[in-house]
């Protein structure tokens, strides 16, 4: 990992171990390499092949209203608020392939907020945002998002956001107008804007508690006088430094506020 | 088959983890129900659940138990004495530094959370110093996390399949390592109780 970061400045040396190993087996086993000292060499000398290890090494694995009672809280609860900015700026740190970019914007269309809304979407997979800006998700996948959708309060009917072709679902591009899909490291990175919504759902876990500090720091930093969290469902900021910093807003749903 | 726990000198238990499925739930009350108040391990569970339904685990076997019961939450330290539950949807770790993490990569045996995942990490985390057991459950999730604790020191033991209420999870377990112990529940609860009179209070 040191060698990684030196070479290709991607910083992977404070994720937690026991998953980190699971992942370096795995991609062992898929690129056909007998030992870690092999990866080590060939990735080294090959960016190429870097670039099929980063795929192993981060986790494209989301969905659409993952945890719907997230998604209904922040309708119900967190965009009655939002409504009071004259724009606003979210930033969907982590973002993957997309799933949850477009939940969101779904969700701020509906609520008549999407047109004022700028959203950041970033990762430090490429890939994964490549993917992301183009919206297409396996059809079957999205057949499941459907119950999610409605559970997250749905206004609309699900498929009026997607046109399926063979075995695909291509979301409405018009929700993405906004969207800026953007490579930034929560490990090297910094700031960029300032946020009123910052949604980062199973992305610290990956992290250890020092990373996940950093993390936090640049959302506090990002977020606005009083301004929103997100984590996913089993994430808490209880074991960091920045448990003070914010306040639990709706706690089941792991939405936090700025502290003042 | 043995009864009793290797009695290494030196040899110190200070975690134990336990996996389980179909049948898990009634098998770890008798496992554990009534263990002493002053139990100072920390017991580490994965009981296979439904994803995206909450559960209610930790709950109930507070209900019964004379032990703190928590859902494992992400980077939580593993506290002595303290009975955990892996929360459905997630893969759980045990990481280095003894706390918990937890992951979204894909289910291992169909199940997520995994028993061969908390394993593998526990037996990475603890070497020597954990033991293992696993209950009743109808897949193969489990076997090679025990294996994986005894390639590290650690002790496996594996619920007696002909006592099993499905016995396909310990079958599995005993087809691919020797486990230390294949003994009946009530006295795999016996070496619980042993493996504990080795860890210092």
């Amino acid at each position: 990992m040191e060698a990684i970061y030196l070479k290709y400045s991607y910083d992977f040396r404070n994720y937690t171990v026991a998953s980190q190993k699971r992942r370096v087996l795995h991609a062992l086993a898929q690129l056909g390499l007998p030992s870690i000292s092999a990866l080590q060499e060939k990735v080294l000398r090959d960016p190429a092949l870097f670039g099929r290890l980063l795929q192993y090494l981060t986790i494209p694995v989301s969905e659409m209203f993952r945890d719907p009672a997230y998604f209904l809280a922040l309708r119900q609860h967190v965009v009655p608020i939002l409504h009071t900015y004259p724009s606003v700026k979210v930033w969907v740190a982590g973002c993957s392939t997309g799933e949850e970019v477009f939940s969101l914007a779904i969700l701020l269309r509906e609520e008549g907020l999407l047109s004022r809304t700028q959203i950041y979407a970033t990762d430090i997979n490429p890939a994964s945002l490549e993917k992301a800006r183009q919206g297409i998700f396996p059809i079957e996948a999205v057949r499941g998002y459907t119950a999610n959708y409605q559970r997250a309060g749905g206004r609309s009917s699900f498929s009026d956001y997607y046109t399926a072709a063979y075995e695909a679902a291509r979301f409405d591009p018009s929700l993405c107008a906004d969207v800026i899909f953007a490579d930034h490291s929560l490990a090297t990175d910094s700031v960029f804007a300032e946020t009123q919504l910052v949604s980062c759902r199973n992305v610290l876990i990956y992290f250890n508690r020092e990373l996940q500090d950093r993390a936090l720091g640049l959302f506090h930093e990002s977020l606005c006088h009083r301004g929103f969290l997100g984590l996913g469902s089993k994430e808490s900021i209880d074991f960091s430094s920045y448990s003070q910093r914010f306040d639990a807003h709706s706690k089941p749903e792991r939405i936090y506020r700025k502290a003042t | 088959m043995k009864l009793t726990a290797p009695q290494t000198p030196g040899r110190r238990v200070e975690a134990v983890v336990l996996g389980a499925s179909a049948g898990g739930i009634e098998a770890l009350f008798t496992l554990l129900n009534g263990l002493p108040a002053l139990w100072s391990l920390p017991v580490v569970i994965v009981l296979h659940v439904p994803e995206n339904h909450e559960s209610h685990l930790a709950e109930i076997f507070s209900d019964r138990l004379h032990l703190p019961v928590h859902e494992a939450a992400d980077k939580m330290p593993l506290a002595s004495g303290h009975v955990y539950f892996a929360p459905p949807g997630y893969h759980l770790s045990i990481e280095r530094d003894r706390r918990f993490s937890l992951s979204c990569e894909p289910p291992v045996h169909f199940s997520r959370p995994s028993i061969d995942v908390l394993m593998a990490s526990a037996a990475d985390a603890y070497g020597p110093a954990l033991a293992g057991m696993l209950l009743t459950g109808a897949n193969e999730d489990g076997a090679e996390g025990l294996r994986r604790i005894q390639q590290a020191g650690g002790i496996t033991a594996v619920q007696d399949p002909n006592e099993a209420q499905i016995s396909v999870m310990p079958q599995a377990a005993i087809a691919l390592h020797s486990p230390d112990h294949v003994l009946p529940l009530r006295e795999l609860r016996a070496l619980l109780l042993q493996l504990e009179s080795t860890h210092a209070h």
